[in-house]
């Protein structure tokens, strides 16, 4: 069996759902969002993740139709959606409070935008209980917001949502009130539903962890830019800046400077006396130009001997350890006064460890395990 | 609680005392035989038979309502308007200016209110009567509605509007369906405060009150002038029962909401 790959924004045949063109908005003297172009593809996963004030929340409420571009367009299926109001636009949103309206039932909740549409009653009455079906909510019916548990009101506003099937749903912080367990269920429920109902998502969210989890793509956005976007494997593998190798994940960055040696290859001077790193990157260095070499705790090895035949190797001093049960990360802190961070599996019971606190280790790892980035 | 001291004791009956006896003798006076209101002559309910053929104090009784539920709907109207402006409509030009006016009757003493009503009657020729009272009273009850229903409004989370505007509702649909009815009981509260201000409202009725309608306040106000009556006492005394009423079912209806929600969530928790 093939299984068709879902990246229409490798398709130069496909039409974005979504086009911000050179969207600006700005509160007063205060850029929210600064200059930004973005496509976002009919049945994507499309994750805005950043830290707060980055402008993610202001860029979903102007797909929604709460607030106006100041300047630049906002196309829905080719159309500018600038003067169609929230009521009128194929969109629908789940709020991070929910808003959930406390004097209706959980059934009145879902049927409230169906009978704003003017559906017919047994229309409205099969299509609210395929939403309870879906969310796995039929015995709650009945009852009011404050008479069930967080997560079941989760689900209830997601039902809501999706009750009118918009061609694009956004969820702002859609899973931030719930505890980490019931959280990482619920990723995967909204993923099945997405999967199921075949419906446009755009969450906004600054867990990075769940960005990575439910998205097809991930916009990394800073101060009202987008900083990159790319699936969640790309964003973590490579990352097209210190900003975004940093925000994403642990990340060790080494600064240096580089010197070709050999077609993509690169040696990288960064410490007075140590042997240069050996590093590839596809991007092209000049010599002597400043660089960051960013390279994730777990492709660094840690051993008491020198390994053989690894390209890079430098030995410190276990400075700390950070148990997490099944994996372990060590910091090491090299002659020149650099931290480095290691991940190792804990493949062995911890007293069977070879090294330990205050003991001189090995680090090691090859050419192609981090990225080479100019800033 | 540890046990009680005889200083707690005497406080507590002392305060009550200066609340409650001047009440309790005019509840006890409206029983009185005797046509001296302060010479007991034995029990009897005579005066609230009278009290029911007294043409004048029922006029007055059937008008003073009438102006409460008229002048009271007009505020609450007005009020929730006015409210839902100043929270939500976002920064304009003079907003603080409004807000700010908005509150100055509460501080208004009552005669300037009641004089600057009537010359304002006068000025523009309107025959003072019921209609003029129910004016008066609607402007100056206005400002507490606000008051009451601003409060709620302020911590009524603006999601609710939005998420309503997105489910497809115009600006009016959602304040209807989701706003409204989340902020009834403001409403209705500040319904019930206006209604009470203007049942027992006597300066500023009688600066804007023509011969043709007499309040209660008013003809209670004049006729104890000439001497107060156990008939005045019975009225009194009705009041203070109905009064007494509306307080206690009010509260009763509030605590019930309270328990009811209160349980509610914690099966929601549990289960």
């Amino acid at each position: 069996m093939t299984t068709v790959e879902f990246e229409p924004w490798d398709d130069p045949q496909e039409k974005p759902l979504i086009h911000f063109q050179n969207v600006t908005k700005k509160f007063g003297e205060f850029t929210a969002i600064d200059n930004l172009t973005i496509d976002i593809y009919e049945r994507e996963f499309y994750a805005l993740l950043g830290p707060s004030g980055c402008g993610k929340t202001t860029l979903m409420r102007m797909l929604a139709g709460f607030e106006t571009p100041t300047t630049g367009k906002i196309l829905l299926a080719g159309q500018d959606i600038a003067p169609v109001p929230p009521n009128k636009r194929a969109t629908n949103m789940m709020f991070q409070s929910y808003a959930l309206f406390p004097h209706l039932s959980i059934w009145e909740n879902i049927a409230f935008g169906l009978k704003r549409e003017g559906m017919a009653k047994p229309d409205i009455n099969n299509r609210v209980d395929e939403m309870l079906r879906l969310t796995r909510l039929e015995q709650f019916a009945r009852r009011k917001p404050h008479q069930i548990s967080g997560g079941q009101r989760q689900r209830v506003a997601l039902a809501r949502s999706l009750a009118k099937a918009p061609k694009l749903l956004l969820l702002d912080e859609p899973l931030g009130a719930l505890d980490k367990k019931l959280r990482q269920e619920t990723q995967f429920e909204l993923m099945d539903i997405q999967e199921k109902t075949g419906t446009t998502f755009v969450i906004v969210t600054h867990d990075q962890e769940e960005a990575m989890t439910v998205a097809s793509r991930v916009a990394v956005m800073d101060h009202g830019k987008i900083i990159q976007v790319a699936t969640p494997d790309r964003i973590y593998e490579t990352p097209n800046s210190v900003y975004v190798a940093d925000f994403i994940g642990d990340v060790n960055i080494i600064e240096g400077t580089t010197s070709a040696a050999g077609e993509d290859s690169y040696s990288i001077d960064w410490a007075d006396g140590l042997a240069p790193l050996k590093a590839t990157s596809s991007v092209s260095f000049s010599d002597g130009q400043k660089c960051h070499l960013a390279i994730r705790p777990e492709k660094v090895a840690i051993s008491t001997d020198k390994p053989e035949g690894a390209a890079n190797t430098v030995q410190g001093r276990v400075l700390d350890i950070a148990y997490l049960g099944n994996i372990s990360t060590y910091h090491v802190e090299l002659p020149s006064g650099e931290v480095i961070k290691a991940q190792a599996a804990n493949t062995r019971r911890i007293s069977r460890r070879s090294y330990t606190w205050e003991d001189t280790v090995w680090l090691s790892w090859t050419a192609t395990a981090g990225v080479l980035l100019a800033s | 609680m540890n046990k009680t001291s005889w200083f707690n004791v005497v406080s507590l009956t002392l305060g009550f005392a200066f609340l409650y006896i001047p009440m309790i003798i005019l509840i006890i006076f409206s029983f009185n035989e005797s046509k001296l209101v302060t010479v007991w002559a034995g029990f009897s309910t005579k005066w609230y038979g009278e009290l029911l053929h007294n043409e004048a104090f029922l006029n007055a009784a059937w008008v003073t309502i009438k102006v409460a539920v008229f002048s009271s709907t007009i505020a609450t109207v007005l009020g929730t308007m006015a409210a839902y402006v100043l929270v939500r409509g976002g920064r304009f030009m003079g907003r603080t200016l409004f807000s700010g006016m908005i509150y100055a009757p509460l501080v208004m003493p009552e005669v300037i209110t009641g004089l600057s009503l009537l010359l304002l009657f006068i000025g523009i020729g309107l025959d003072r009567g019921v209609l003029t009272i129910v004016l008066a009273h609607s402007t100056f009850s206005m400002c507490y509605v606000s008051v009451v229903v601003s409060s709620r409004l302020v911590t009524f989370d603006r999601s609710l509007e939005e998420a309503a505007l997105d489910l497809g509702c115009s600006a009016a649909q959602a304040f209807r369906l989701v706003t409204l009815p989340i902020i009834a009981p403001a409403v209705i509260s500040g319904w019930l405060l206006a209604f009470t201000l203007s049942l027992d409202d006597l300066v500023i009725a009688s600066f804007t009150t023509g011969p043709s309608a007499t309040t209660l306040p008013i003809r209670i106000f004049s006729a104890v002038r000439l001497g107060v009556s156990p008939e005045i006492n019975a009225l009194s005394t009705i009041m203070i029962a109905i009064v007494t009423f509306g307080v206690i079912t009010a509260s009763l209806i509030t605590k019930h909401q309270m328990v009811r929600q209160k349980r509610e969530e914690q099966e929601a928790v549990r289960s």
